[in-house]
């Protein structure tokens, strides 16, 4: 299948009937408004001048040298708001604006893709409203007081899992109540056509800066890139501009408790099916109940992935590989104490998974690690896991 | 043996009628198996010309919290798509009341689509609705429905173009399900007027019968569907949470889910069309 809402077999449409009309909607201003000079213009100020692109690509001079290779951050975490989330954000709350659209509703887990929700609709003067499960809500409680202190209204998601995935479901639901006047700001590389496409757009910033800024530091391109893989969005957004060259490129998946424990490790442990409008790898039963999905990082904490990602799987392009939560912990620790920065949990997973990697390649392999949020946002949960710290 | 009386049913009963036919839906082993299987034969036996069955999916994104809890029981009850079938065949055994199953795409992939199909229309099934596949994706469906001989119903709403409607009516089978409420599937009072301007649109533009559903649940709405041309309409809420209620009471729900459609019926009945 080669179809135009599809990355091969993975992707489409697969939504109620009253969706299509905003589906179509956004599909025309997708291939309209965004390419246009004025809507670029806009979104490349916003991005330099409110969000602090371009970001940098830091070399890690204790890690590359504990590790026996040369390793980089791409410092996501150092973006406005604390990680990539907002690249995306503002991209589709300009696109609201360019639409005539008078609100937003959104979907988080973690809470950063609520928080970069916020900031867009208070910078441009959009109500926001956020869908939270409860369960996340707890877990990640300085995002909800951020989110509100920056007049956005959370919702609490009480159905299902408490999750994410219930947040979408709840999102998606308010979005065919109110499609005239409303856009859903979906945070990730998810959801139905033109969703996975149009988020990646907006994110592939972080690879096309990337490229340029080793190209001018090592003269060469890398041997490997590693990213987490959530939905997927930073993952994207990273590889994108690299997908035709000689890189190597790895996913960190949610592998959770372990092999046979609670996961989400979508890509590695999953198959394909739909949930949110999109065919893709899921976390399933046998008769098609979607499963819930562990992680201790709320932003890896998803049943599926983006149908991209399948693809590329499939493909062999990306290797895709779980880390467990104890792995994830123990990078967050080691990048916090060898480097002086705290990375978010999902970003401790793309960490952990670097340094496995690392022991493949010789003293001058080039590593890149996109970085991307940073782990204040954390620090509460990662203190009670440990009674204190250690 | 039942396969080969399919075709005709949806369509001997909407060419029969005499008034607007009450769609009495309700959720596949809600509170569970036994009962489910009492309560759809008190809904037939009370006045339902027509069954819509919901095989529950995890993640029902077209529904509202009512049918959203009811999904959690009959799951938690241990409800999945190979039971969901005997269920069906339970009541062919001594009803020929056209049924319809309503689910979601994941639910029919897994089990493959073809299979599914086949599988629906050996355990007597007439019809099936996909809540999460527009005609965009409807291909491979459609073609799984017309090889088993089952209906594919397909939905249409009032965002949906000119364009795409003529395309839906033409790839349609059984009947026309207007989604009559934006949003979710609940309890709603009222009837929007842009709902009858589009089922007057619809009814204008297709010989097939044309049903509204979603925010249906008392005789009044249906009176005023009726007056409108519906063919039939379709209860789903309403039904579920009087059963909801009932199983929190401790009681057996099948009384007044008998009660109910009797008098969702009494709003069927329209003199004009007598």
């Amino acid at each position: 299948m080669n179809e135009p809402t599809r990355f091969g077999a993975y992707g489409g449409q697969y939504v109620p009937e009253t969706l299509i009309c905003a589906l179509e909607e956004l599909e025309q201003a997708y291939r309209t408004i965004v390419p246009s000079r004025a809507f670029q213009t806009e979104m490349e100020y916003y991005l330099k001048e409110y969000a602090g692109r371009e970001t940098p690509l830091t070399f890690c001079r204790n890690m590359s040298r504990d590790c026996g290779c040369r390793i980089y951050l791409k410092r996501e975490d150092l973006l406005h708001s604390g990680a990539h989330k907002l690249n995306n954000a503002l991209g589709q709350a300009l696109l609201t604006k360019a639409m005539g659209k008078k609100r937003i509703i959104a979907e988080t887990g973690a809470g950063q893709h609520g928080v970069a929700t916020a900031i867009a609709g208070a910078a441009l003067g959009l109500p926001v409203e956020v869908y939270m499960g409860v369960e996340d809500m707890g877990r990640q409680s300085l995002n909800v007081a951020r989110m509100e202190m920056l007049g956005a209204r959370v919702i609490p998601v009480r159905s299902g899992s408490r999750t994410l995935k219930d947040a979408i479901n709840e999102a998606l639901r308010e979005w065919v109540a109110n499609v005239g006047d409303t856009h859903y700001l979906i945070g990730s590389v998810v959801g139905p056509h033109p969703f996975p496409a149009l988020v990646r757009d907006f994110q592939t910033v972080i690879g096309r800066e990337t490229r340029d800024q080793i190209l001018e530091k090592e003269e060469r391109l890398p041997d490997v890139l590693v990213a987490c893989v959530g939905g997927g969005s930073n993952a994207i957004g990273m590889f994108h501009a690299f997908l035709k060259d000689d890189v190597a490129l790895f996913g960190a998946e949610a592998g959770g408790e372990g092999i046979k424990g609670r996961h989400g490790a979508t890509l590695c442990r999953g198959r394909p099916g739909v949930l949110h409008g999109t065919y893709t790898y899921l976390i399933q039963d046998a008769f098609g109940q979607i499963l819930e999905s562990h992680s201790i990082s709320a932003g890896l904490d998803y049943p599926g992935v983006g149908p991209e990602h399948s693809f590329l799987k499939d493909e062999g392009r990306v290797t895709y590989q779980p880390v467990t939560d104890e792995e994830a912990l123990d990078s967050f620790f080691y990048l916090s104490r060898t480097e002086g920065i705290l990375p978010a949990l999902e970003s401790a997973h793309a960490v952990a998974l670097a340094r496995t990697i690392a022991d493949d390649l010789d003293d001058d392999g080039i590593l890149v690690i996109n970085l991307s949020g940073r782990g204040d946002k954390d620090v509460a949960q990662v203190a009670a896991l440990m009674g204190g710290c250690r | 043996m039942q396969v080969n009386h399919h075709d005709s049913r949806i369509a001997d009963l909407f060419g029969s009628r005499s008034g607007t036919l009450l769609v009495a839906c309700t959720m596949a082993g809600d509170p569970d198996f036994v009962t489910s299987i009492r309560i759809i034969q008190e809904m037939i036996d009370a006045g339902g010309d027509m069954i819509e069955l919901v095989m529950p999916h995890s993640d029902p994104v077209a529904d509202g919290p009512v049918m959203q809890e009811a999904v959690s029981r009959a799951l938690d009850a241990g409800m999945n798509t190979d039971r969901f079938f005997s269920l069906i065949s339970e009541i062919r055994k001594g009803y020929g009341t056209p049924l319809v199953v309503l689910t979601y795409a994941n639910i029919v992939i897994q089990r493959g689509i073809e299979q599914f199909y086949r599988d629906a229309a050996n355990a007597g099934a007439d019809g099936v609705a996909v809540a999460d596949v527009p005609l965009e994706e409807s291909g491979l469906f459609i073609a799984a429905a017309r090889n088993a001989g089952i209906e594919p119903i397909l939905f249409v709403s009032r965002t949906t173009s000119k364009d795409r409607l003529e395309k839906i009516l033409s790839a349609a089978g059984g009947f026309i399900y207007l989604v009559a409420a934006m949003g979710v599937t609940g309890i709603r009072g009222g009837v929007p007027e842009e709902t009858l301007v589009c089922l007057r649109e619809v009814k204008g533009r297709t010989g097939l019968p044309v049903v509204p559903g979603f925010g249906i649940s008392g005789p009044e709405q249906i009176r005023t569907y009726a007056a409108s041309g519906a063919d039939g309409v379709i209860v789903g809420s309403a039904l579920v949470k009087e059963i909801a209620q009932q199983v929190k009471l401790g009681c057996d729900p099948v009384l007044k889910v008998g009660e109910l459609i009797r008098r969702l019926k009494s709003g069927c009945i329209v003199d004009s069309q007598c």
